[in-house]
């Protein structure tokens, strides 16, 4: 089944990501400028910043749900153009986990998960269930396989989620704001799983507005705003002495 | 400034749970609470039973009590010293059956008729019975299988020694059966592309899609008919031209597809744009994604809105009578024209049994998909 036509990822390459001079526009409006930014294999980043700053919008065109009109995007060695082989070759190996779960309603939690191992990566179903069950253990829901998504908690089908995503073996994951949809009660549970999934080195970009995650995981973190990058720093410092004015006046407003 | 003691609590025995207060039981209880809780709601009580009253009995009396069940002709519904107000004459439809259901097919070669039915019964218990075994090989029974093996049992297989019976033999519920059906099995999976090509992102897919759909919705059924019957003879030669049935069948097919297509639309925009997303960042390639995540949500929302396409299309069969097909309707208008059955009531009872007829397929359909619609409520929410 190697088609030579068919880019493959390439999961030793050094830069898990690389985005060159990105701009995007909706229309009128320029949401992302001049974007640049290298994600090395195993690094953790978080990216934070106030509504509306492009951090989704950057965050999706990882895995070209999102289009832009300038600049390049290569992720594990695949350039992303418009050829729908190299797109299906990147989603393949990045999962995401989007804020509002996403999950298929019409399908057991089980069914969620195997379905694009079966469809995409032709796995027998027996394997994908085994593997499915495995990722669910994972999570701490096995015993919800069963269960339709509807009969979950937001926390458990988050978690779904995310073992779904882990169900594919991405390199990479991304996760769009995988908490704010949840209850207060629930976010903490969908940390400890994120923690664990960091403690075992898979490359992570996660946006998000849990600075105690990003404080605890990140090895970077991007403050973005108003379509750009404004910084990128460790933890330490980001917290301790943010160097820009606006980071300063955001952290602020969220560390009260 | 201090809260004053009482605007404070806490909770130190637990709220037992109770169960709900009993309703007042009885046949009496809901009749009470249903018919006459109030002055208004007594009066329309009344009116109801006394309409009822009124129109009820009249029926029974015309359809069952004075219906003359049995007779050769028309001398048996006529008014008689024996019964001077006579009902609906089933003796004419009893007399008349055969020919509802076949038409003019050979009256030798009706068995054949007889084991499309039950071959087709079958493939719809198949795909109807939810939690059958199978279901995928159902489907490829239904259309690959059923279709070829209905065109050799009907139409003819002289290989098999199945003579070839012309299509302008067949008649009755038979014809009106094999246009519904084929109208509904192809308007489906039709509709469905077009609804997809509908929403497609290269133009000239999304272009053709449009077109088509506008302008078959913008034509009547019976000018769609009649271009098919009519004008394409004069521009096709004569040997090149299909069969009338089949030009027919075509014209519905195409009709309904139009209208299925804009159901499935609408059943599709339904579908968030979260699901497509967590399609495609799985890594699911379109036709798939389609098939297990987009369609199977569109096609159950929009559920009662195809079984009403399909209502609507199995009445529309009628039409066909228009360009000379012996549809159902068709062969109970040819009959009732009968001198040997000319009555005051034949024409009612013909008409009547047309109604109970297509009432008992519609209804049908009907109560299945309010079935499917309650079983797929209840399995994926609670």
């Amino acid at each position: 089944m190697a088609d030579p036509d068919v880019p493959q990822a390439d999961a030793r390459a050094e830069l898990a990501v690389e985005i060159v001079g990105l701009h995007k526009w909706y229309g009128e409006f320029h949401v992302l400028r001049d974007i640049n930014l290298t994600v090395t294999r195993g690094e953790r980043i978080v990216i934070c910043g106030p509504s509306g700053g492009g951090k989704s919008t950057l965050l999706r065109c990882i895995n070209r749900l999102e289009d832009w009109q300038r600049g390049r995007v290569v992720v594990d060695g695949i350039e992303l153009t418009d050829d729908p082989k190299h797109i299906v070759a990147v989603r393949r190996d990045v999962g995401m986990v989007f804020q509002q779960f996403n999950l298929f309603p019409h399908l057991t939690v089980l069914e969620n998960c195997t379905l694009a191992p079966i469809w995409v990566r032709h796995m027998p179903k027996k394997d994908a269930e085994e593997l499915a069950m495995r990722y669910l253990t994972r999570v701490k829901i096995p015993e919800q396989a069963q269960k339709y998504p509807a009969r979950l908690s937001g926390g458990q089908q988050q978690r779904v989620a995310i073992a779904r995503a882990l169900c594919m073996s991405p390199n990479i994951m991304l996760f769009d704001e995988p908490t704010s949809a949840l209850d207060p009660e629930m976010v903490k549970e969908v940390l400890d799983t994120m923690v664990e999934l960091a403690n075992d080195g898979i490359t992570m970009l996660v946006v998000s507005h849990e600075m105690g995650f990003a404080r605890q995981v990140a090895d970077r973190i991007i403050f973005m705003d108003d379509g750009q990058i404004v910084e990128i720093n460790e933890p330490k410092t980001f917290f301790a002495q943010p160097q820009h004015e606006r980071t300063r006046l955001f952290l602020q407003q969220v560390l009260r | 400034m201090a809260i004053p003691a009482e605007q404070t609590y806490l909770r130190t025995v637990p709220a037992e749970r109770l169960p709900p207060p009993a309703e007042r039981a009885g046949a009496l209880g809901w009749l009470r609470k249903n018919l006459f809780s109030s002055p208004g709601n007594i009066a329309l009580t009344f009116v109801c039973v006394v309409f009822l009253a009124w129109t009820v009995p009249p029926v029974l009396r015309f359809f069952i009590f004075n219906a003359v069940w049995s007779g050769t002709d028309r001398e048996a519904c006529l008014a008689s010293p024996a019964n001077r107000d006579p009902g609906a004459c089933w003796a004419f439809v009893r007399v008349w059956f055969s020919y509802f259901v076949y038409g003019f097919y050979p009256i030798v070669e009706r068995w054949r008729v007889d084991v499309f039915f039950l071959t087709l019964a079958f493939g719809i218990g198949w795909l109807a019975w939810l939690s059958a075994p199978r279901r995928d090989l159902g489907a490829v029974y239904f259309f690959v299988v059923l279709p070829v093996l209905s065109y050799m049992l009907l139409s003819g297989a002289p290989r098999l020694g199945l003579i070839d019976i012309p299509t302008a033999l067949w008649g009755g519920i038979l014809v009106t059966i094999v246009v519904a059906t084929v109208g509904i099995a192809v308007s489906l999976p039709l509709g469905i592309l077009l609804a997809l090509a509908r929403r497609s992102d290269m133009p000239a897919v999304r272009v053709f899609a449009v077109t088509f759909i506008e302008f078959v919705r913008g034509v009547p059924l019976i000018t769609v008919l009649f271009m098919a019957s009519v004008m394409l003879p004069l521009f096709v030669p004569e040997r090149l031209s299909p069969d009338k049935l089949l030009r027919a069948l075509i014209g519905v097919a195409l009709f309904a597809s139009a209208y299925m297509a804009e159901v499935v639309r609408g059943g599709l925009a339904a579908v968030p744009r979260g699901q497509y997303e967590a399609a495609q960042s799985l890594g699911l390639p379109y036709w798939r994604m389609m098939a297990f995540v987009i369609l199977p949500q569109a096609l159950r929302v929009t559920l009662p809105n195809i079984v009403n396409t399909f209502i609507g299309l199995f009445k529309d069969t009628t039409l066909v009578f228009i360009v000379g097909i012996f549809d159902f309707l068709g062969t109970i208008e040819a009959a009732r024209a009968d001198p040997r059955w000319a009555t005051p009531i034949t024409s009612v009872t013909g008409y009547a049994f047309a109604t109970l007829f297509y009432f008992i397929c519609c209804y049908g359909m009907s109560r299945y998909a309010r079935n499917v619609e309650i079983r797929l409520a209840r399995a994926h929410r609670r």
